[in-house]
C-alpha cells in the first residue's frame, strides 16, 4: 500500500484573499441595504456584470447565497421551506434555498441580503434561470429584465445572434440608467473592462499552470477560490490584484514543484459542479487516492478564458455580447463540452475523467451517460459518473460514493502498475 | 364518415410509428423528406413549405422498452427525452430524415445534442425560440432563426422554401388551428359530445398525418359533431394544464372523465395550435411567423413573457371555458411545468379556485390511485 496521502494547507493566500474579498463584497450589499443604494440580481453564467458596475450598481448573485447556504449546511431548511409552498423535490434545489431564504425572511429589509432593484436574468443557456429569476422578481417586486442570449447551436453565433443581444444590452442600459438615474459613461465601461482583462489574463494563466505536474492547485476544489473573483467581482481592481498575486503564487509553487497534495498520483479533469453541502467530505474522497483535478468544466461556468477569449475595451458592448454568447460552458452544447474535455484530458495530461452528476443541474447532467460512453468507448478514456446533488444534502450518499470512488482509483492503480 | 369512423381513424394512425408514416408518405411522394419536431412549438410551416412532411416527435409512450437510452439519460430526466431517442436506437424513426427541438428545457437541449452525435444521419437542427418579448430586435431575430432553419433544410435535402410557398402553408395551418380552435369552443359548449379521449386521438394523429388530410379530417367532424348524440352527465368542468410536452397515457384521460370530470381546456399540443389567431398572411411570411410566436402565443410555461403573469393565462383560461376547477398534471421531472405550478397554483387560491396536483409518466400503466384521488377531489367539490 503507497504512502497515505495528504492535503497541504497551502491555500493560505489565494484562499484568504479570496475570503476576504467576498466578505467585503457581502458587507457592501449588507450596507446597500441599509442606504438603500441599487442593487441588480444577475447570474453567474456568462454574465455581464461589468453593466451593472458601470452604473454603481451592486450585484447580487442569487446562486453564491445558494451555495454558501449549503456550504454552511443552512441549505436544507430552506429548501423545505420552498416545498412547502409547492415547489416539487425534483426543482433545481439552487433555486429553492433562493426562494426558501425569501420565504423564511432572510433576505430584504433588516436582513444583510437586499431585495434586488433590477433582476437581470441573464439567460445564457440555463432555462431554469428563466423561471427562477420570474419567481425572485414577483416576489421582491423588482423590476425584471430577460436578456435573451441565443444558445450556440452553430459553430459560431449568427449575425442575427450578435445584433439581436447587442440591441438587448442597448435596451438594458436604457432601464440601468433610468434605476441608478446615472447617464452611461463608455469610457468608464471600458476602463471596468481593462480590469476584466486583466483578472481574465490571470485566471487562464493560473489554470494553463496546471499543465505542470505536479498542479499547483487543485482546478476543481481549489477553483471555487478564484470563481469569485472571476465571476463576482470580474472588473474590479482588487479583482485583477488578486489574480496578480495569485499567478505570482502559483508560479512560486510550480518553481518549487510542490501542489495540493503531499503526491500528485492521479490527474483528473471533473465534470460537473461539486455538492456544496459535503464539499470537505467529497474532496477527501479523492485526496485519499492522491487524486488532484488539474483542469474542470465548473470552473468555466461564468467563462470559458483559457482558449484566448478576452473582453475588447475598444469594442466594449460586442465582446460583452460575444462573451455570453460564445465564451462560456453553460451556453455550449453538452456534445460541445466533450470536445473541452477532450481538449483538457490531452493537453493538462490527465489519467481519468471523473464526472459528478448532480440532480439539480439538468443543464450539466441531463445525458451524462452519454459522455461517459463517449470518452470510454470512443476515446479510451476511464471515466466514472458519481451522482449526488450541488445544493440539496439529501441526495449525498457518501457511503455508495467512496465505494463506487475507491474502486474506480484500485483499478487505475492496478492498470498502472500492471503498466509499469 | 361518422365522427366514430373518423376517431378510429385517428386511432389507427396514432398507433403506428413514426418512421412507419414517413415511409409510407414517401411511397407517393418519391424523393419526398419527412421532419419530425420536438414538442413544443416548431413551425411544421417551414417544413411543409419545402415539400416535406411535418411529424411530432412525442416520445413512445409504454410501446418501447428502454433498452439503450436510460444509460444515456438519468434517472432524474423525464420519460419522453428518453423514449423519444430509445425511438433512434431502436430504429423506429427510419424514414424520417429530420428532427428540430428548441429550447424549451435544459433537456430538451441536451437530447438535440445526442441525438445528433449518436445518429449523424439525422439533419437536426435547434431552434432558439426568443424568450424577450418586448426587445425592438425580436421580430427581426425570429424572422432570421426562422430562415435559418429553412437554409439548413435546402442544404441538407436540396429542397426550397420560398417566402410565397411559406406563405401558402402559413394559410394552410392558420385553417387547421382554426378547426381545432372551433374543436376547443365546442368542446366547451357541449363536452358531453366530444370527450377529451376522442380530441387528444384527433390532434395527436394531426401530427402525423399530411396537414392536408388533417384540414379534410377537421371539417368532417366539424360537419357532423353537431349531430351527435350525447347526454350531459352530473361532472364537473375541469381545465388540464401540464401536459404539454410529455404525452399522458389515454389511460390518464380516461380516468379523469370517468371518475366525474369534464375536461373543457387543457394544454395538450399546445405548440400544434400555438397561434390565438390567424398569423398574418401578408408580407414577409419568416417575420410574421416569428413575429406572431412572440405575439400570437397561447400562455406557456416554455414562453417567458414579461408583459404578463404566468397565473394571468391560466385564470382567463378558466373563465372562458366556465370551468370549476384545475387539475394540474406536470410530467415527472418536467422542470418548467413543476416551476410554473407554484406561480400558478398561488393565483387559483387568490382566485378561490380549486386544485389538484396529479403527475404522471408516458409509461405509467396503472391509474388506480389517481382514479382515487379524482373521485375524492370531484366528490369534494360536487357534495360540498
Amino acid at each position: 500500500m503507497p504512502a497515505e496521502v495528504k492535503e497541504r494547507q497551502y491555500q493560505g493566500k489565494v484562499h484568504q484573499l479570496s475570503r476576504d474579498m467576498m466578505n467585503a463584497w457581502m458587507a457592501q450589499l449588507a450596507r446597500a441595504n441599509e442606504t438603500g443604494e441599487p442593487t441588480g440580481a444577475i447570474m453567474i453564467s456568462g454574465n455581464c456584470v461589468e453593466l451593472l458596475r458601470v452604473f454603481d450598481i451592486h450585484p447580487i448573485f442569487p446562486e453564491v447565497t445558494a451555495l454558501q447556504n449549503a456550504i454552511r449546511h443552512q441549505s436544507l431548511p430552506l429548501i423545505l421551506k420552498a416545498e412547502e409552498v409547492g415547489y416539487s423535490s425534483d426543482n433545481c434545489a439552487y433555486v429553492k434555498a433562493d426562494m426558501g431564504l425569501f420565504l423564511s425572511g432572510g433576505m430584504g429589509p433588516g436582513t444583510k441580503m437586499p431585495y434586488p432593484t433590477v433582476t437581470l436574468c441573464n439567460y445564457v443557456g440555463c432555462n431554469v434561470y428563466v423561471k427562477w429569476f420570474e419567481h425572485l422578481a414577483a416576489a421582491t417586486g423588482s423590476e425584471l429584465f430577460m436578456l435573451d442570449v441565443p444558445f450556440l447551436r452553430t459553430s459560431e453565433p449568427t449575425a442575427a445572434d450578435v445584433r439581436y443581444v447587442v440591441k438587448q444590452i442597448e435596451e438594458l442600459i436604457a432601464v440601468l440608467e433610468r434605476i441608478s438615474k446615472k447617464k452611461f459613461d463608455i469610457d468608464k465601461l471600458r476602463e471596468i473592462l481593462r480590469y476584466s482583462v486583466r483578472a481574465e489574463e490571470g485566471y487562464a494563466r493560473s489554470k494553463d499552470l496546471c499543465k505542470g505536474s505536479p498542479a499547483p492547485f487543485d482546478s476543481f476544489f481549489d477553483a471555487i477560490n478564484m470563481m469569485g473573483p472571476i465571476n463576482v467581482l470580474r472588473g474590479t481592481r482588487e479583482a485583477a490584484d488578486f489574480f496578480d498575486e495569485a499567478v505570482k503564487e502559483f508560479e512560486g509553487m510550480v518553481a518549487e514543484g510542490v501542489g495540493p497534495l503531499s503526491e500528485e498520483r492521479f490527474r483528473m479533469v471533473v465534470e460537473g459542479p461539486p455538492p456544496y453541502p459535503y464539499y470537505r467530505s467529497f474532496r477527501n474522497l479523492f485526496t485519499k487516492w492522491g487524486a488532484v483535478a488539474v483542469a474542470s468544466t465548473y470552473s468555466t461556468v461564468g467563462g470559458i478564458w483559457e482558449w484566448g477569449f478576452r473582453h475588447d475595451p475598444a469594442r466594449p458592448l460586442e465582446s460583452i455580447a460575444e462573451q455570453m454568447l460564445t465564451e462560456n460552458l453553460t451556453n455550449r452544447s453538452i456534445v460541445a463540452r466533450y470536445g473541452q474535455i477532450k481538449r483538457y484530458v490531452e493537453e493538462w495530461k490527465a489519467d481519468c475523467l471523473v464526472i459528478h452528476s448532480i440532480k439539480s443541474c439538468r443543464l450539466f447532467s441531463a445525458g451524462q451517460g452519454d459522455m461517459r460512453e463517449y470518452f470510454t468507448k470512443e476515446l479510451g478514456v476511464p471515466t466514472l459518473l458519481v451522482e449526488s446533488d450541488l445544493e440539496d444534502p439529501r441526495y449525498y450518499a457518501e457511503a455508495q460514493l467512496r465505494n463506487r470512488i475507491d474502486a474506480f482509483f484500485e483499478s487505475l492503480e492496478h492498470k498502472k502498475l500492471v503498466a509499469a | 364518415m361518422k365522427v366514430e369512423q373518423t376517431i378510429e381513424r385517428c386511432r389507427e394512425l396514432i398507433a403506428e410509428p413514426l418512421g412507419a408514416i414517413a415511409e409510407r408518405w414517401k411511397e407517393s411522394h418519391p424523393g419526398g423528406r419527412a421532419v419530425a419536431c420536438f414538442p413544443v412549438w416548431s413551425p411544421a410551416e417551414v417544413i411543409h413549405a419545402g415539400g416535406m412532411l411535418p411529424l411530432g416527435l412525442l416520445g413512445a409512450g409504454a410501446t418501447v422498452e428502454l433498452t439503450h437510452a436510460d444509460s444515456r439519460f438519468q434517472s432524474f430526466v423525464c420519460s419522453i427525452a428518453k423514449s423519444s431517442l430509445e425511438l433512434g436506437f431502436q430504429g423506429l424513426l427510419k424514414g424520417v430524415d429530420g428532427l428540430v427541438f428548441s429550447n424549451i428545457c435544459d433537456v430538451a437541449r441536451n437530447l438535440s445534442s445526442i441525438y445528433k452525435r449518436n445518429f449523424p444521419h439525422f439533419h437536426v437542427d435547434y431552434l432558439h425560440l426568443a424568450q424577450n418579448s418586448t426587445s425592438g430586435g425580436v421580430a427581426d431575430y425570429m424572422a432570421d432563426e426562422l430562415r435559418r432553419l429553412a437554409r439548413g433544410f435546402e442544404e441538407a435535402f436540396g429542397v426550397r422554401v420560398t417566402e410565397p410557398s411559406l406563405a401558402k402553408s402559413i394559410e394552410l395551418y392558420n385553417a387547421i388551428r382554426a378547426r381545432i380552435r372551433g374543436l376547443y369552443a365546442f368542446r366547451i359548449a357541449e363536452p358531453q359530445k366530444l370527450s377529451t379521449v376522442e380530441l387528444y386521438q384527433i390532434l395527436r394523429a394531426a401530427t402525423q398525418a399530411p396537414p392536408e388530410e388533417t384540414l379534410s379530417r377537421l371539417d368532417d367532424l366539424a360537419a357532423e359533431l353537431p349531430d351527435r348524440e350525447g347526454r350531459p352527465k352530473d361532472r364537473i368542468r375541469v381545465v388540464v394544464e401540464g401536459a404539454f410536452c410529455e404525452q399522458p397515457p389515454l389511460g390518464l384521460l380516461e380516468v379523469l372523465e370517468e371518475a366525474g370530470c369534464y375536461i373543457v381546456e387543457d394544454d395538450l399540443f399546445l405548440g400544434w395550435r400555438w397561434f390565438t389567431s390567424d398569423v398574418p398572411a401578408d408580407g414577409d411570411p419568416f417575420r410574421a411567423l416569428g413575429q406572431s410566436y412572440v405575439d400570437r402565443a397561447v400562455p406557456s410555461c416554455t414562453r417567458h413573457e414579461g408583459r404578463e403573469p404566468r397565473a394571468k393565462g391560466l385564470i382567463e383560461k378558466v373563465r372562458r371555458s366556465r370551468a370549476d376547477a384545475v387539475i394540474f398534471t406536470p410530467p415527472k421531472f418536467c422542470e418548467p411545468a413543476l416551476f410554473d405550478f407554484v406561480p400558478m397554483r398561488q393565483g387559483l387560491e387568490r382566485e378561490g379556485i380549486p386544485q389538484l396536483l396529479v403527475e404522471f409518466e408516458e409509461k405509467m400503466w396503472t391509474f388506480e390511485r389517481t382514479r382515487n384521488e379524482i373521485e375524492t377531489f370531484v366528490e369534494s367539490m360536487l357534495f360540498d
